[in-house]
């Protein structure tokens, strides 16, 4: 017992010696990251501006809704087609961040939940205005998912499309639908703009409720559900044993499902390495974060490294993959299949490495510990 | 030897100190019941959850619904019948019981201070802590006493010491002392805090806070035991907590700690209070103090004695028997609960279930979410004992389901104190193939140190 004593007695002693030079300083620091201005960062350089991209690609595109029906046509069907596919695209930037007013009027599933529902969009359509798309019922009538139905799938021809979508009732349906993700997204970004992003990045600390701690949080669902699940694995069968073809996002218009999920990944990277939306500047980002801790707490392995070399060989697993990927899951699903594993990988980096180096706690239980 | 342990157990002491802590802890209680109440959390913890994580041997014990919120009533009023005194004795077993199986319910929400409240609560079962400003007391003269076996204080003292001790010993290892780790992770980003937030970021820090937190633990008890130390003994106690209460989320568990040590202050301390409070109260407190001894009835003459003695000798065994088991403890976590083992470790984990069907080799993934909540998930992606017990309710979901032939395998991965992550469950073990046990977990791979 004694000897226990005067061994912790010295020990503390020894210990307490090395407090008396602190000297060298900045090799003690262990987190000197700033968070503010990493949130500075995101919400100036990346959230904000990648929400006013999307929003001129819905201006726009109700612009071409308009130009195509006061002159319906193969051509105006095409450049309407493509305002649709600019605008789904810049979707894809801002899709992951569901927080704020994002999250509290339940953005995405306004905007991008499918399969679509054809029957479901028809009867709204034949209701007589008779619907609110406020329901979650109603997720898979509207959206890009219910306007991929409409432009590319609701007729075998192009011409027959033209006839289906040029009735005044799915006229008026179709309308509403694009100037409804118009005036979500709106809502959005003002609030953005006007509180949040003051809110935000004041709310720098390091709780579970702290901006950093959500925001990473956010960004880890919509990678793990919404990019790796719902993109990849449902469709190519990961959770049902069963390939889906009907689950392919951008399922009507069939050739763009890859694009999309490349748009989507590329936008994870660029958030998590701190790419400005504009791509000219780099700030105070995860990535930047974890090599921060890295390197002041001389641990041995840098994350951030270590997901960054893991999306690129999932990269070049998308890039095997065809344009489209209802084709892609029948003639050779393997390929898909390899995607989601190599997208799967980078989660348990995440989740589990970066998340305890980061000491952000995954879906922020509010309960005792001990 | 027999003759001086009998004279102890003849020794009579004040019994006001009992009596502050059966009000305290009462109290407390109360507040525990009354605040897990308002926070939602009986119904996001037990009512809502379609699953729960068993114990190993209280399987029977299941959430019953709405009826959850009579149980946290029960034990809710049983803790105020408690602090008064009033039917004591029917009051503590009730709280005792309904509070226990609270806890078994699910062990997602396992926390050792649960379990001390449980042990607590089970000694006062064996303890005159009624005789003495209660309700009880003042209407039944019988029973009014002064003066109660020194070893009813005693013991619970013991209890304090072998929590706080046990505590400090299991500190004693080489990530605690030589890395301060876990500290280091979770103390490196609370800038935030007031006053000392700016230093909480230097590495001495995380050295002082683990070196202090082993000392403490390991030697507060002495220096309380010591009248010429307990003054300051107690000012760090109180520092201690409410310093850990500042930087990390452990609910009501400083304010039971910082009320147990109340117990090793001195008699006179203790009747002063009681005497304050009963001026407060405009309570005779007069009344109480008779000069009578308590004497236990026939039945209960002895068997208190004789329960609290095999209660300790388990006290003093169970938590050493992880020893029975080969392997890094906090990575393979055998025989890790009920161990006074607070604060230990930061660990995190994924972990993907692949459902195959061995005949065709037809296979998918589970999507946690669609059966555990939030909390489940990660308690369940770090223990291998829920992951087994996850795994089996699966397998019956999906042979109600109509799938035949089921295996099912998980894909697990852990980081322990900021060491890289790294495979966790052996990936080709049927988890349907093995039970829940408390043989050797050799399916769980070994924990490369760096």
């Amino acid at each position: 017992m004694l000897k226990k004593v005067y061994f912790i007695l010295l020990t503390v002693i020894l210990i307490a010696s090395c407090v008396e030079t602190p000297g060298e300083g900045t090799s003690m620091l262990t987190d000197n990251f700033d968070r503010k201005e990493m949130l500075e960062f995101w919400a100036e350089e990346i959230i904000l501006p990648a929400f006013s991209n999307y929003q001129d690609y819905l201006t726009s595109l109700s612009d071409q809704a308009t130009v195509f029906y006061s002159d319906p046509s193969l051509n105006s069907l095409e450049s309407f087609r493509s305002s649709w596919l600019e605008a789904y695209l810049a979707w894809q930037e801002v899709s992951m961040f569901e927080i704020g007013k994002a999250e509290e009027i339940g953005l995405r599933n306004f905007t991008n939940i499918y399969p679509a529902d054809p029957e479901l969009i028809f009867d709204n359509i034949n209701s007589g205005n008779n619907f609110n798309l406020d329901l979650p019922s109603n997720f898979p009538a509207q959206g890009f998912p219910a306007l991929d139905y409409l432009l590319f799938g609701s007729a075998d021809t192009d011409l027959n499309i033209i006839d289906v979508i040029n009735t005044p009732e799915t006229m008026e349906y179709v309308v509403t639908l694009i100037d409804r993700l118009n005036t979500l997204t709106s809502e959005v970004q003002s609030d953005w703009e006007l509180s949040f992003k003051d809110e935000f990045i004041n709310n720098s600390g390091s709780s579970g409720t702290a901006s950093t701690d959500k925001m990473v949080n956010d960004f880890l669902f919509y990678y793990e559900k919404f990019l790796r699940a719902a993109k990849v694995g449902m469709p190519a069968g990961v959770f049902s044993g069963n390939i889906e073809t009907n689950l392919v996002e951008g399922k009507y218009s069939g050739v763009y499902s890859k694009q999309l999920l490349q748009r989507g990944f590329s936008s994870v990277q660029d958030f998590f390495n701190g790419v400005s939306f504009d791509g000219q500047a780099t700030g105070n980002s995860l990535s930047q974060y974890l090599t921060d801790i890295h390197i002041s707490n001389n641990t041995d392995f840098d994350f951030s490294e270590s997901i960054n070399v893991q999306w690129d060989v999932a990269t070049e697993s998308i890039s095997d993959l065809q344009d489209n990927f209802q084709n892609q899951i029948i003639e050779d699903n393997n390929k898909m299949l390899t995607v989601y594993d190599e997208l799967n990988k980078a989660v348990r980096i995440l989740k589990v490495d970066m998340m305890q180096a980061l000491n952000i706690q995954v879906d922020f239980v509010d309960a005792d510990g001990d | 030897m027999k003759q001086s342990i009998q004279t102890y157990l003849n020794t009579n002491t004040k019994a006001a100190p009992l009596a502050v802590f059966r009000v305290l802890f009462g109290l407390l209680m109360v507040f525990s019941m009354l605040r897990f109440w308002h926070y939602g959390w009986i119904e996001k913890l037990y009512i809502l959850p379609e699953f729960h994580f068993h114990y190993y041997g209280f399987s029977w014990i299941n959430v019953p619904g709405q009826w959850t919120y009579l149980l946290f009533a029960i034990a809710g009023i049983s803790a105020l019948f408690v602090a008064m005194g009033f039917q004591y004795r029917i009051s503590i077993i009730s709280f005792f019981f309904s509070f226990s199986f609270i806890e078994l319910m699910d062990k997602t929400t396992y926390l050792n201070h649960y379990y001390l409240v449980s042990c607590l609560a089970f000694m006062l079962i064996w303890l005159p802590a009624h005789t003495h400003f209660s309700v009880d007391a003042y209407r039944n003269p019988h029973l009014n006493k002064e003066l109660i076996p020194r070893w009813s204080i005693d013991s619970l003292k013991l209890m304090i010491s072998i929590v706080y001790i046990y505590a400090g010993a299991a500190k004693l290892n080489s990530d605690w002392m030589m890395e301060a780790l876990p500290l280091s992770i979770w103390l490196r980003d609370k800038v935030d805090v007031p006053l000392i937030g700016t230093l909480l970021d230097e590495k001495w820090m995380h050295y002082l806070f683990s070196w202090g937190g082993a000392f403490y633990d390991l030697f507060i008890v002495f220096f309380l035991l010591w009248s010429r130390t307990r003054i300051f003994a107690f000012i760090t106690v109180l520092l201690f907590h409410l310093l850990t209460k500042v930087l990390f989320p452990i609910g009501m568990f400083p304010y039971i700690m910082i009320t147990a040590t109340l117990l090793f202050f001195s008699e006179s301390f203790h009747i002063k209070l009681l005497t304050t409070i009963s001026r407060l109260c405009k309570i005779n407190y007069s009344k109480f103090l008779n000069g009578f001894t308590y004497k236990a009835g026939r039945l209960f003459n002895n068997l208190p004695i004789y329960i609290l003695a095999a209660f300790f000798v388990f006290q003093f065994l169970f938590p050493l028997r992880c020893h029975l088991y080969d392997g890094n403890l906090f990575w393979t976590e055998e025989a890790y609960r009920f161990s006074w083992r607070v604060m230990l470790m930061e660990k995190t984990g994924a972990a993907d279930f692949k459902v195959v069907d061995s005949k065709t080799g037809r296979r998918f993934y589970v999507q946690n979410e669609d059966f555990l909540t939030a909390f489940q998930q990660k308690q369940m992606s770090t223990q291998p004992d829920f992951m087994i017990e996850y795994a089996h309710f699966l397998g019956k979901h999906f042979t109600s389901q109509g799938h035949e032939n089921l295996q099912i395998f998980v894909e697990s991965y852990a980081s322990l104190n900021g060491r890289r992550s790294q495979i966790f469950f052996s990936p080709d073990i049927d988890l349907l193939s093995i039970k829940n046990d408390l043989k050797p977990r050799t399916y769980i791979q070994p924990l490369n140190a760096d």
